[in-house]
């Protein structure tokens, strides 16, 4: 298959994923606010804020009914959120992806390194965000210790296809659009604060193409111990199919921006 | 040429579109030789060393590198060149030093040899001093030598060098020169383009000018000078009235006469002598200079353009 | 000599509105660069309207109705007028300060526009009128969307609307202040944040008395609480005297806002 004629090795990958972490050693400080504290607040905000108002869904509280949703959703707006500006300004101002290309470092190993620093970060994010609800006492089987994999799944199953969106783009406004018209949509009706159940039948169907929905289920399976509307298999079989044609799509995109 | 070339390019040609940047041209580069490719905006140099650089195909033609084929061996032959592109792009967000050592690591070396030739480059690029600072605030001269040192830092066979030193003071130049003469007595293999000719004269042992895509000429500087040049120049200017059919006064003295906006230039053998029959034809130039011709001189010629205006 | 610089100063003094106007036509010839601004710019319309469908009406059917001051409102109607005013907020603030600070620090816009006669206060009362306009149109939708699914009657919808263009001036003033603090992209973080906590905490999706009551002043305080509170005692049509405070509070952030916006902008700018 042409598309993925690009090579990956673990040398060059984990080069462009030190490169990755050498430039957050430096701006952590900046990301605490949006990886931390904003998804706690969204937390507060809704599920004890509103949630006070609210009786039993899907025989559990409120709160404890969001807190899976509302954690696949920060590992999804993080991964959209590190894959837009970051990736095309490494392409158009930056133009370290340029540097890189002088060297062995192949595109698919530009990808796959940036991958790899997008599931660090989720995992970082995850890891405080369950310390946080555990206390909280939302978290009800221990099964919710899968939570972390089910992140790892939604994030690269929308970082892969967001990255490959900012290399083909060449101003940002586009990713305006993107926030508005699928992170921001996915977020609200993707099964985070609300059943999906609850949707419009019409519209039901989109909040199911959504990868958020399918890791909000999985985690919100593991926290509450219950099953999912779907097979297991079917919803990590859904993340897993996305995240491979997002790749494929990045490397290809990766490679046709940095052709001429 | 005994040693096999590092470079070798037959009928290259490089086209975007319907555009053709680079028209069949045909390059030998021996180890150890400083190569120029000289020529003016749009010649099509950055094209052919991106060819070179292996970041870009050609279209047509045949290219060996080091004794490989970009199109397959692209990494490899990467991982042996050293490339210092037209326009920086130095990491803004990261250090002097680490811009560096991230580059190193893009190449395998390990991280605690990254930061000796780190340590070294700076050294050999006069940046030792700055090797905490970010890259923004650094003059233009600065980072230009620190990519230099980018280029260098995986001890490449071959450094590729796009207009090392435009935009650069005379000050800043001299000491880049400076600094490329040493890589080429330590045998590095340079390959540069420029369009400053005291550049190509001061570095090149061999260069090719470049015009539309094509070869108009090569050899070194002194053979090319020779070729297409007389070994003196008659430099009259006129002022701002020009005696009507100046041309025609002047036809005849010396091999050749080169009317341009400004001035009008008289190759000759004899400079002193071209001026005497200048004066005696009747004419006042408002000024004359004899000098030495250079490679502007023969650039002009096989052009008909001036190269740095 | 001495006489026209004199003149020259005293005329410059005085605001134009000729050289206000070219400011902000300056924006609307901005329009025109291409398909991609313009769909951000339609586009931050929806942002409001789809929290209001998720959490008014999604999660609002979880709710139920909610008791507001004496009277039981549906949440949807509770949450509508909140969204109206974070509308007015958002398409305020993002002229004001993303797009404003862009145009100070990357674009030089207004160091090529004070090479002419316009002055600093100009700019920033041009600046602000785009933002007002552009403010308005979101709001403007917004109101015809909730009489549309009957949040709100078209009467009270309608008297909401020019408190949203107060919201609109009060929020585009304190963003034009903050735009000229600015160090870099770094703070944009910050007060995105900022602006995210505002519009999670200020009664905007459950009624401050929840809150404690250190929490609750600290709510009351801030600017879109106020003007929370003002749009929706219009838009549920329960009009009381503490609305006028709540004006009074957007006044005084609108004459403040400017006055420190030109005040920096003069500093920055004509150095
Ligand atoms: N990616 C590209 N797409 C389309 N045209 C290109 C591309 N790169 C170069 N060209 C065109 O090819 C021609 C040769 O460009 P090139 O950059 O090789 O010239 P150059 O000799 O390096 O000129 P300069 O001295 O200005 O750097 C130019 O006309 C340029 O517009
Ligand atoms: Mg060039």
């Amino acid at each position: 298959m042409a598309v993925l004629a690009t090579r990956v090795t673990s040398r060059s990958t984990l080069a462009v994923l030190e490169r990755a972490l050498t430039l957050y050693r430096r701006l952590w400080r900046t990301s605490v606010l949006s990886s931390f504290v904003l998804p706690v607040m969204f937390l507060v905000s809704i599920g004890v804020g509103v949630g006070g108002h609210v009786g039993q869904v899907g025989g559990t509280d409120y709160l404890s009914w969001i807190v899976p949703g509302v954690l696949a959703s920060t590992a999804f707006q993080m991964a959209v959120g590190e894959c837009t500006y970051p990736v095309l300004g490494d392409f158009k101002w930056v133009r370290a992806y340029h540097a890189m290309r002088a060297t062995p470092v192949e595109p698919g190993d530009m990808v796959c390194g940036w991958l790899l620093y997008i599931l660090i970060r989720v995992e970082i994010s995850v890891a405080v965000f369950l310390v946080i609800t555990a206390s909280f006492g939302t978290l009800h089987s221990p099964l919710a210790l899968l939570t972390p994999l089910v992140c790892a799944l939604v994030a690269l199953a929308v970082a892969a296809p967001t990255m490959a969106f900012a290399a083909s783009v060449d101003q940002d406004s586009y990713f305006a659009l993107l926030f508005r018209f699928v992170l921001i949509p996915s977020t609200l009706f993707g099964g985070v604060f609300f059943p999906v159940d609850r949707l419009p039948a019409l519209i039901r169907p989109l909040a199911w193409l959504s990868p958020l929905w399918h890791g909000a289920e999985l985690n919100r399976a593991a926290t509450l111990g219950t099953a999912p509307p779907w097979p297991v298999a079917a919803h990590a079989g859904y993340l897993l199919v996305f995240a491979g044609a997002g790749i494929a799509w990045a490397f290809h995109a990766f490679r046709k921006r940095l052709q001429d | 040429m005994s040693e096999q070339p590092l470079i070798r390019a037959r009928g290259l040609v490089k086209r975007f579109g319907d555009f053709t940047a680079v028209d069949g041209i045909d390059i030998d580069v021996a180890p150890g030789e400083a190569f120029g490719f000289l020529g003016p905006n749009g010649a099509g140099k950055s094209s052919t060393m991106r060819m070179i650089g292996c970041v870009s195909l050609p279209t047509a033609g045949e290219l060996r590198i080091l004794g490989m084929d970009p199109a397959r061996e692209g990494a490899a032959i990467r991982g042996r060149l050293g490339v210092c592109p037209q326009l920086d792009n130095l990491d803004p967000d990261l250090n002097v030093r680490e811009n560096l050592t991230t580059y190193a690591r893009y190449f395998g070396i390990s991280r605690p040899e990254a930061r000796r030739r780190a340590r070294e480059l700076l050294e050999f690029v006069q940046l030792a001093d700055r090797a905490g600072s970010k890259v923004e605030p650094l003059s233009g001269g600065m980072k230009r030598r620190l990519t230099i040192a980018r280029a260098m830092v995986n001890d490449p066979d071959i450094v590729l060098l796009d207009e090392p030193t435009t935009g650069l003071d005379p000050q800043a130049r001299h000491l880049l020169w400076e600094r490329l003469f040493q890589l080429k007595r330590r045998g590095t293999t340079l390959v540069l383009t420029t369009h400053y000719m005291d550049e190509a004269e001061q570095l090149c042992d061999r260069l090719v000018v470049m015009d539309g895509g094509r070869i108009v000429a090569q050899g070194s500087p002194r053979s090319l000078i020779a070729a297409h040049s007389t070994p003196e120049v008659v430099e009259l200017r006129f002022g701002d009235e020009r005696p009507a059919g100046l041309a025609g006064k002047l036809a005849g003295i010396g091999e050749r006469v080169d009317p341009l906006p400004d001035r009008v230039l008289v190759y000759a053998a004899d400079g002193d002598a071209a001026t005497a029959e200048v004066h005696r034809r009747g004419l006042t130039p408002s000024s004359v200079l004899v000098r030495r011709s250079t490679l502007e001189d023969v650039f002009l010629h096989l052009t008909g353009r001036t190269l740095v205006d | 000599m001495v006489t026209t610089m004199i003149a020259a100063r005293v005329a410059s003094d005085r605001l134009s509105p000729a050289r206000i106007g070219a400011v902000m036509g300056r924006n609307v010839g901005a329009l025109r660069s291409g398909p991609a601004y313009w769909l951000v710019l339609v586009s931050g319309f929806f942002e409001p309207l789809l929290y209001l469908l998720s959490i008014g009406v999604g999660v609002g059917a979880l709710v139920g109705d909610l008791p507001v001051g004496g009277r039981t409102l549906p949440y949807a109607t509770f949450v509508a007028p909140a969204m109206l005013a974070v509308s007015a907020m958002s398409g305020a603030l993002s002229e004001t300060t993303y797009n404003f600070f862009f145009k100070m620090k990357y674009m030089k816009t207004f160091d090529a526009i004070l090479a002419t006669p316009v002055r600093p206060f100009e700019i920033a009362l041009g600046e602000l009128g785009w933002a007002m306009v552009r403010g308005s149109v979101y709001t403007g939708a917004f109101v015809i969307v909730m009489i549309a699914l009957g949040l709100a009657t078209p009467l009270w919808a309608l008297a909401a609307f020019p408190a949203t263009m107060l919201v609109g001036l009060a929020f585009g003033s304190l963003g034009m202040a903050i735009s000229t603090l600015m160090r870099g992209w770094q703070d944009f973080d910050l007060l995105a944040s900022g602006q995210f906590a505002l519009f999670l905490f200020s009664g905007t999706f459950s009624p401050v008395a929840d809150y404690p009551l250190p929490v609750r002043v600290l709510v009351e305080a801030t600017p879109l609480y106020q003007s929370v509170e003002l749009v929706r005692g219009l838009a549920i049509g329960d009009p009381g005297w503490s609305l006028l405070a709540h004006a009074a509070y957007l006044v005084a952030m609108v004459a403040a806002g400017l006055l420190f916006a030109a005040r920096r902008l003069e500093r920055v700018l004509c150095v």
